[in-house]
């Protein structure tokens, strides 16, 4: 399937119009508020209409992962090419973007919540000219990690999305904005630097024939097959220590970005400090990226090591459920106890996704979107009642329901989906994760659905908190939300109600892949085994 | 799809309809919301009388289903996701119940929640409760089940919480929604233990792959234990031991509500869940269930016994009865069981309306005389209010007789065929304590019952000047009590009125035939069958003994007084107040389930923010101060040599800048010496 316009793949388009809109953006004088706020919009919102038409073009029987038969909306350019350099030889670099099941449920995602982010942020005073610039670009760079095939461009994107968010949080963040953003950049620096490594040794390791010759490459799908790896090179074999190490640097990479126990501290302070959009699009599409990527990279790449370490990815899943329900819990501040809850949430991918089976995957695929959604409503939630009352204080609140009627029955649904109630997205994903979980580790996912329990009971307190009760007299001027509020709300509900009645539309894009996935990774390290 | 499952998909629709336009729409109708809910249920109700009449008098029994694939997750193992509706004979008894019960709520909500803030609200969560309800009664399969389990559930919590502005309301909601989602965890590993096993979650796919000895992880232990798992669901929502603690404090929610969902329907979900998965349940999971059910009811009916306030009585006698059901069904009496769910949802729900009908009064009543401190739903501030409340009062005689099995009404047909039930499950296991308990209980249920009958109705009103402004209640809310007591008549389920196995009920739904292996089932029901018939004559007169025994001590009591329950009461206070404070159990799980769990998170939060966090920070503390050395050893030392070497550099310059005069003639000295020096040292 190729899409083209002006004979460029949609997939570039998709990526780069945000640099596009930044562009007009910077042109535009900085007194011109509304238009630049408009600007932005019109090309998000374009960026939607795109995704919608990747929506309705998607194969849904290829699969993808290693094949780039199976790759969607391909488009692959040479894009750097040093003809001969003195010691590593001639280095060439692809410009190569696809999708399969696996990356189409977050293009969708990241269009969406660029989208709703860029609503979200019309209330932004402070030097706007700067602040949609830097968003726009940080829509480029995360939409750019999910289409990109080639290693080295993966990693471009992903650095290139860490320098905006650093000053949208250091710059437009809450009091202590500048101790959060470095520590978020250093964090997730550190795990790029860990990244990087490894993608270096995967270079020297891996040739493919380029016409005659024969070249290294950072192309993910030929990493993904054993017999490209050069003989006696350091991550050749099956098996082999260096390979293990490849692949804990790796994940330690992505574990960051999860944020996977006991990298997650940066959230909780990233998240309080950031503005209301930033937030949204931290939870919403950010975190993604971690599970992600070793969806994309470290599974089918390092299949045989995958497969070793299912067990303790399963129970760093399992801490991360627990562990974060119980700091939920103990929250005071309202979005450091929604930043808590997104650890616990994404405990239940990696757990879903360490069980390597088809409803497990599914089950964690379907959970990164679900998250995505949910969480980007309940920031937004906490955002509109900081925007009036200046405070998130859980206990400075109370009886909001009778004061904003329509904004506590939106305020419903994000939490009851949050806590996985039937009928609602969330439940459909945590359902499916627990149910392929349970056929791998029978124990640990009977332990780590005791966070059902704890969820409940920490959303349930929360909703009591703030929303019930009897309103104290200070919040007597609050007004319910207003239309652009419901703007970035109401399409979110929507979605997530639809979705938990009939969850087909996104479980059926990433199916094939799903089963892909799990049966190249089993394949190939069964094979692994045999061989040894 | 046969049309009485189209029908049957209809009736399942309607209510949410209800619930989807008040809720959007509630402005609008407002005052009319109320009207609006009761026409779609009565429309709903009719529709389900014309289903249950069509499908109870089919004579084949057949059972209707429809399933579809909602999941196909196409993996090399087939592996899919059905979900189904089914219509079979209990199912259409059930939903016979939850329609009458909540067209007849409806109704009486007219008259008891006029003006209410919230009104047009409150219609819109009966609407999604009664979906949701009907959700479980048709439900084919597990997976369906459990969603429209915990929809029931957040009906319930939203119902609670209707008058969410009292701190007590709020936290009773939570607290049912909290205590069932420990339920539903068990409940849950039950499904996961099942799918993992049968690749399905369809009753008929199990309940086949069982019988064909196919057995979760190969072994019966694992079917006991699955058993059990989704037993667990149905302690959370019927509010069995351990997990019945909720079920009292739900009471904060409107009276109407109680009756629906906290006396007629939504706590006999569990009862149903354990009627859909009779088959598979194997002798030990029935014993435990036996047990579960046994010991609720008498520990609910001992609380019983020392209440004040009218709707605690209730709940805990409703606590106390679904013990009775879940009992029933355990020791193998699924017919009795069930049918103690059908003739209970009747008489507990008029019970509750009643008691509605009383408490509304009570309210107009002291609103009248200016007091807003006396509690209006503690019968000691009752008292002589039969001639008041006449209907109230003769409805209310007829619930009181039905659930204390007197005989003639629905009530004595149900217990007693559950009692004989523990009497023949005695002579096949030797669980003699099963019917020690059995009717030790029917007899506490009738002294606790009379007591509330006669302190409220009889004897003198505690303030003649208040009784003045009782008033019996609107037509909207006395035909519903009048209903629910015409259907409390054994007439309904039995023209027998001393047996139950000779009626209609027990012939439509007789035991389904136990799927577990031989050597883990139950008695099997022929043989259980042949016993009951047996115990049932010592049964009978066991029960009416009982019953007869209750009865009589509260009208010592309570009636003519010979006794007086202040004394006793003083003569064991610490045993009243044990009772009392329900046995300690909210003080027991207070102090260790909640603190604990508030505890742990507390000490997490510390951990993470001092100890993961504090490494994170301590780490980049260490970086700054390595910097920091490195920038002072920079500084000092690698500059130091450099500058040091300036200064010898520029010291040697002052030292040698002396020599350097810039006269020639010195320039010339110094080479000749120079010279001289070198000569002398090559010589």
């Amino acid at each position: 399937m190729e899409i083209k316009f002006l004979h460029i793949g949609i997939l570039t388009w998709i990526t780069f119009l945000p640099v596009l809109g930044m562009i007009v953006v910077l042109l535009l004088p900085k007194e011109q508020k509304q238009a630049i706020r408009w600007t932005s919009l019109a090309f998000t919102i374009l960026q939607v209409i795109l995704a919608v038409v990747i929506f309705q073009n998607f194969d849904r029987t290829l699969a993808g992962i290693n094949s780039k038969e199976g790759m969607q909306f391909v488009e692959q350019y040479r894009w750097i090419d040093i003809k001969s350099t003195s010691w590593i030889g001639r280095i060439a670099i692809d410009y190569f973007v696809g999708i399969d099941g696996i990356s189409v449920p977050m293009v969708l995602l990241t269009a969406l919540i660029s989208c709703i982010a860029v609503i979200s942020s019309f209330s932004i005073e402070k030097s706007i000219k700067g602040y949609f610039a830097l968003l726009l670009l940080l829509d480029t760079g995360m939409m750019g990690v999910f289409v990109a095939l080639d290693f080295f461009l993966f990693y471009v994107f992903w650095e290139i999305m860490l320098l905006p968010m650093y000053f949208l949080i250091g710059v437009w963040g809450g009091p202590r904005r500048e101790y959060a953003a470095i520590k978020f950049f250093i964090y997730t620096l550190l795990g790029s630097v860990l990244m990087l490594l490894a993608m270096l040794a995967l270079y020297f390791s891996v040739t493919i024939k380029d016409g005659n010759e024969v070249i290294h490459t950072f192309n993910m799908l030929a990493m993904m097959n054993p017999e490209n790896f050069v003989h006696g090179s350091l991550l050749e074999g099956v098996g082999t220590s260096w390979r293990y190490v490849a692949y804990i640097a790796l994940f330690i990479g992505f574990a960051i970005k999860v944020p996977a126990f006991p990298f997650h501290t940066w959230l909780p302070d990233a998240h309080v400090e950031a503005p209301t959009a930033i937030s949204v699009i931290l939870a919403g599409v950010l975190l993604k990226m971690g599970t992600y990527g070793l969806m994309r990279i470290a599974f089918p790449i390092f299949p045989d090591a995958a497969i070793h370490y299912l067990y303790p990815l399963a129970f760093i899943g399992f801490i991360n459920i627990i562990y974060g329900a119980y700091c939920a819990m103990a929250q005071k501040d309202f979005k450091k106890l929604i930043a808590y809850s997104s650890v616990s949430h994404m405990g239940i991918v990696l757990l879903g996704m360490a069980a390597m089976n088809t409803q497990g995957m599914m089950g964690a695929m379907f959970q990164m979107f679900n998250h995505g959604t949910i969480t980007a409503m309940l920031f937004l939630i906490v955002g509109v009642i900081y925007d009036r009352a200046h405070t998130r204080g859980l206990d400075d609140f109370g009886g909001l329901m009778n004061k904003m009627p329509k904004y506590s029955g939106i305020m419903m649904i994000a939490f009851f989906a949050a806590l996985g109630l039937p009928g609602l997205s969330g439940f459909i994903s945590e359902a499916f994760s627990f149910l392929g979980a349970f056929q791998t580790f029978k124990w640990l996912t009977i332990a780590s659905a005791f966070g059902i329990i704890l969820t409940a009971a920490y959303m349930l307190w929360t909703l009591q908190r703030v929303f019930l009760g009897t309103l104290p007299e200070k919040w007597n001027n609050l007004t319910d939300i207003n239309g652009r509020e419901m703007a970035m709300l109401v399409p979110l509900a929507v979605i997530v109600i639809i979705l938990g009645i009939y969850p087909s539309p996104v479980l059926d894009l990433m199916n094939s892949s799903a089963n892909a996935l799990v049966d190249f990774v089993k394949n190939s390290a069964g094979i692994a085994m045999l061989g040894q | 799809m046969h049309s009485l499952l189209t029908l049957s998909l209809a009736i399942l629709l309607l209510p949410l309809f209800s619930f989807v336009l008040l809720i959007f729409f509630g402005k609008k109708f407002y005052e009319k919301s109320g009207h609006v809910g009761t026409a779609i249920l009565g429309i709903d109700f009719l529709l389900t009388f014309y289903v249950a009449i069509q499908k109870l008098t089919d004579t084949t029994n057949e059972v209707f289903s429809y399933s579809f694939t909602w999941v196909d997750f196409h993996s090399t193992i087939p592996l899919k996701l059905d979900l189904g509706i089914m219509l079979d004979n209990v199912g259409a008894v059930m939903l016979m119940v939850v329609l009458l019960v909540s067209f007849l709520v409806h109704l009486f909500s007219l008259g008891y929640m006029k003006g209410d803030v919230r009104y047009s609200k409150y219609y819109a969560y009966l609407g999604i409760f009664t979906f949701s309800m009907l959700g479980i009664v048709l439900t084919n399969n597990f997976f369906l089940m459990y969603m429209f389990w915990e929809l029931v559930g957040l009906s319930s919590y939203l119902l609670i919480g209707h008058w969410y502005e009292k701190k007590s309301a709020a936290d009773a909601g939570k607290k049912a929604f909290i205590t069932n989602r420990v339920g539903d965890f068990g409940f849950f590993i039950g499904i996961m233990i099942l799918w993992f096993n049968y690749s399905s979650l369809s009753f008929d796919h199990i309940y086949s792959s069982i019988a064909h000895g196919i057995l979760p992880f190969g072994s019966s232990g694992w079917l006991t234990a699955a058993g059990i798992f989704i037993f667990c669901g149905a302690v959370g929502k019927s509010a069995q031991f351990p997990l019945h603690v909720w079920l009292p404090d739900a009471m904060e929610g409107p009276t109407p509500v109680s009756a629906l969902i906290h006396a007629a329907t939504m706590v006999a979900a569990g009862v149903y869940l354990v009627v859909r998965t009779f088959p598979m349940l194997t002798a030990d999971a029935l014993m435990i269930i036996a047990y579960i059910g046994a010991v609720t009811a008498f520990i609910s009916a001992t609380i019983a016994i020392a209440q004040y306030d009218i709707k605690k009585i209730l709940a805990y006698s409703t606590i106390s009865q679904l013990g009775y059901m879940v009992m029933g069904l355990g020791v193998g009496s699924y017919s009795a069981g069930f049918m103690h769910l059908v003739t209970h949802a009747a008489f507990k729900a008029g019970l509750f309306l009643a008691s509605g009908s009383i408490i509304h009064a009570m309210h107009h009543a002291l609103h009248h005389v200016n007091d807003h401190h006396t509690d209006a739903q503690d019968i000691r501030f009752m008292g002589g209010l039969r001639k008041k409340m006449p209907i109230t009062f003769w409805t209310m005689i007829v619930f009181t007789l039905a659930i204390s099995g007197v005989p003639l009404t629905s009530g004595f047909l149900s217990k007693d065929a559950i009692l004989a039930g523990t009497l023949a499950y005695n002579h096949f296991t030797g669980q003699t304590l099963i019917p020690l308990i059995g009717f030790f209980v029917a007899g506490l249920t009738a002294f606790y019952m009379f007591r509330m009958i006669f302190i409220v109705f009889f004897g003198e009103h505690h303030d003649a000047h208040r009784l003045e402004h009782v008033h019996e209640s609107p037509r909207t809310m006395t035909i519903p009590l009048i209903t629910f007591a015409a259907v409390s008549f054994f007439a309904f389920y039995s023209f027998n009125p001393f047996s139950a196995g000779d009626g209609w009920f027990f012939q439509k739904t007789a035991v389904p035939e136990s799927v577990v292996p031989q050597a883990v089932r139950a008695a099997s029901a022929e043989a259980f069958g042949e016993e009951l018939h047996h115990q049932h004559y010592l049964a009978m007169g066991l029960s009416l003994t009982m019953a007869a025994l209750g009865i009589l001590t509260a009208m010592l009591f309570y009636y003519w007084k010979k006794f007086s329950a202040d004394k006793v009461v003083a003569a064991v206070p610490r045993l009243f107040t044990f009772l009392n404070n329900k046995w300690y159990f909210d003080e027991l799980y207070q102090k260790t389930a909640v603190n604990g769990t508030i505890g742990i998170a507390k000490l997490l939060a510390w951990f993470d923010a001092k100890i993961i966090d504090g490494i994170v920070n301590g780490a980049a503390w260490l970086t700054r101060l390595v910097a920091v050395i490195s920038g002072k050893f920079d500084h000092i030392v690698v500059d130091g040599i450099v500058n040091f070497t300036a200064y010898f550099t520029g010291f040697f310059g002052l030292v040698f800048r002396r020599i350097q005069t810039g006269k020639v003639q010195t320039y010339i000295i110094f080479a000749l010496v120079g010279a001289m020096v070198l000569f002398y040292v090559y010589r």
